[in-house]
């Protein structure tokens, strides 16, 4: 058991947090960060799909790694993946039928997803398979924590509220002629926010920042 | 007298701001005040330098003396326009629009400045440079590109993120991509377009709807274009002239005229980049006027110079030495460029009843671009000159 969660494999899960942030350091995924992170629900969804995805796919590559063709590899990654995706996205069309239809097209594309395809050609093909499955949960935290962040500030700020609940009424912001901020709702101002967040991760850790 | 006591003020707190002073963090605060009172005493030691009297302070104080007709009749606009709006009658140049009109631009210039140099101050003290003029400008543009009846708090966030995202994130005055007023503007644009579009916005007062009198509307030429009466249009003299709905600044294009001769004839604006904006204005209004499709599309083409913020962008956005090409043939390129984007978005894009806003950040975008194939097109012209014999 202390071999499982050795301080090695802990790495593995909050490296991804921060220093290795699938998102902010590796710009991977931003395309779906960009899409489903208007509101709060939706992208909280999104992340333990992206979780779920990245944690057991890596597991099951990890695991026939060493029985796969090297050079049918991606396909056999890929249809792992689409899999994987099929079923989360039926569960959600089952369980929540309102968010599924909200991120619509997003959780099938999950399967295009960057960080997926790079964590298991990167780790989970060279690697046993619970330091791949660890692997997965670190990077799947990694995305699903920046994808929070960003619908936070956009929901509060552009329909304010938080989770649907709405905060700025509550507090009687209207009122005093408080207006909901039109631009968070559009696409770009989560361009902006990531920009922000890697602005703030760089300035806190230099490493970060590239020699000239 | 008095200036030598103030001289001697400063000189007395000066060696508190040097280096090893108690108060050394604040050097580039100390430093922007002190070559605001006087000629600051820094020369070039050695080597040879060109010189030339015109530095960053001295140009931009010239734009906002180009600026200052352009201010002037917005005041007594804001006030006239209000008082038409609730049925009184006065003379346009009257004490009372300027001094209504004044009580209610000045607020609007006074946040804009505030806020944009409170960063700019903050800024400087952290990365330990100078605070330089370039604030200035874009503090007086603001205001001028603003709707009058905008609420406040809103100039103050467009300008917080026009001056954080704008230009310091970029390296501050002079490295910026976007003309930092026009991304304030866009910024309400798109955040709050209920108070930034629509026919109450423009006149002081209106918002709120106390005492409008029954059937006046406050929408602007282009409103009232996009909206399809185009039977409504004013003749060009009054447009010309600019006693019409609008942003504070872009109304009168006799004023902005003034302010473009002052650019001109101090050679601080291109005049190549407003000839040619006016050029490919005037292009894509005939080519308009050929397809004639709609009412809008047979506005003739020259009016296209006079409703709006055409004229405005033209002189003091476009031209913005930082943000434009920065080659000659570059500038032909990017102010026809720009001109030709104004009037087919304005026209063609029902979303955006103004394009020139678009069209001048769309052409920022593609400056770079612009001058890095002039700049090759030269290499390679002289590169075929000098072809080497073996």
């Amino acid at each position: 058991m202390s071999q499982m969660f050795s301080s090695k494999n802990l790495k593995l899960l909050t490296n991804p947090l921060n220093l290795e942030n699938p998102i902010t350091v590796q710009v991977l995924g931003i395309c779906s960060a960009l899409a489903v992170t208007v509101k709060m629900k939706p992208a909280f969804v999104m992340a333990l799909s992206v979780i779920i995805v990245t944690a057991f796919s890596n597991l099951i590559i990890s695991t026939l790694r060493k029985s796969i063709p090297v050079r049918i590899r991606i396909i056999v990654q890929l249809v792992v993946v689409a899999s994987l995706v099929i079923i989360v996205d039926q569960v959600l069309k089952a369980f929540v039928y309102d968010v599924s239809k909200q991120l619509s097209v997003f959780v099938g594309l999950i399967i295009t997803n960057c960080i997926l395809m790079g964590r298991l050609e990167a780790f989970a093909m060279a690697n046993k398979p619970w330091e791949s499955f660890i692997d997965g949960i670190g990077n799947g935290i990694g995305y699903g924590w920046i994808l929070i962040a960003v619908s936070f500030v956009r929901e509060f700020l552009g329909s304010g509220s938080v989770f649907g609940f709405p905060v700025m009424e509550k507090i009687g912001a209207y009122s005093i002629g408080y207006v909901n901020n039109g631009l968070m709702i559009m696409p770009p101002a989560a361009l902006i926010i990531v920009g922000v967040i890697i602005w703030i991760q760089r300035s806190r850790t230099k490493s970060l920042i590239e020699k000239e | 007298m008095k200036a030598n006591k103030l001289r001697q003020l400063v000189d007395r707190v000066k060696p508190q701001f040097e280096k090893g002073g108690k108060l050394s963090k604040l050097h580039s605060s100390f430093d922007a005040f002190e070559s605001f009172l006087f000629v600051p005493d820094k020369v070039t030691l050695r080597g040879s330098h060109i010189r030339d009297s015109i530095d960053l302070k001295r140009t931009m104080t010239i734009v906002i003396i180009a600026l200052l007709p352009a201010l002037v009749f917005g005041i007594f606009n804001a006030g006239y326009q209000h008082f038409l709006s609730v049925g009184q009658a006065v003379t346009f140049f009257s004490w009372q629009a300027f001094g209504f009109g004044f009580l209610k631009v000045f607020p609007i210039i006074v946040v804009s400045y505030v806020t944009g140099l409170g960063i700019e101050f903050i800024v400087a003290q952290i990365k330990g440079h100078e605070v330089n003029e370039g604030f200035l400008v874009s503090g007086m543009l603001i205001p001028l590109i603003m709707p009058v009846d905008v609420p406040l708090w809103m100039v103050a966030l467009a300008t917080a993120f026009a001056v954080v995202f704008g230009k310091e994130i970029f390296g501050g005055t002079g490295m910026n991509i976007f003309n930092p007023a026009l991304l304030a503007r866009v910024f309400l644009f798109f955040a709050y377009p209920a108070f930034m579009t629509g026919d109450r916005i423009w006149i002081a007062g209106m918002t709120k709807g106390a005492g409008v009198v029954d059937g006046f509307s406050g929408a602007t030429p282009l409103g009232e274009l996009a909206a399809g009466h185009s039977d409504k249009l004013q003749d060009f003299m009054t447009l010309f002239l600019g006693a019409i709905p609008g942003s504070i600044g872009e109304t009168s294009k006799l004023a902005i005229l003034i302010g473009a001769v002052i650019l001109i004839v101090t050679g601080i604006g291109s005049w190549r980049i407003m000839v040619s904006m006016i050029a490919g204005g005037l292009l894509m209004g005939g080519i308009l006027n050929l397809v004639g499709a709609n009412a809008y599309m047979e506005v003739p083409f020259y009016y296209h110079l006079v409703i709006g913020s055409f004229a405005f962008g033209a002189v003091f956005m476009a031209t913005d030495p930082v943000s434009s090409s920065q080659t000659q043939t570059g500038k032909w390129i990017y102010g026809f460029f720009v001109g030709f984007m104004s009037v087919l978005i304005r026209v063609v894009n029902p979303a955006y009843p103004e394009g020139v806003m678009l069209a001048i950040l769309l052409g920022n975008v593609f400056a770079p671009l612009i001058d890095h194939f002039v700049v090759q097109a030269n290499i390679n012209r002289r590169l075929k000159r000098a072809t080497i014999k073996v």
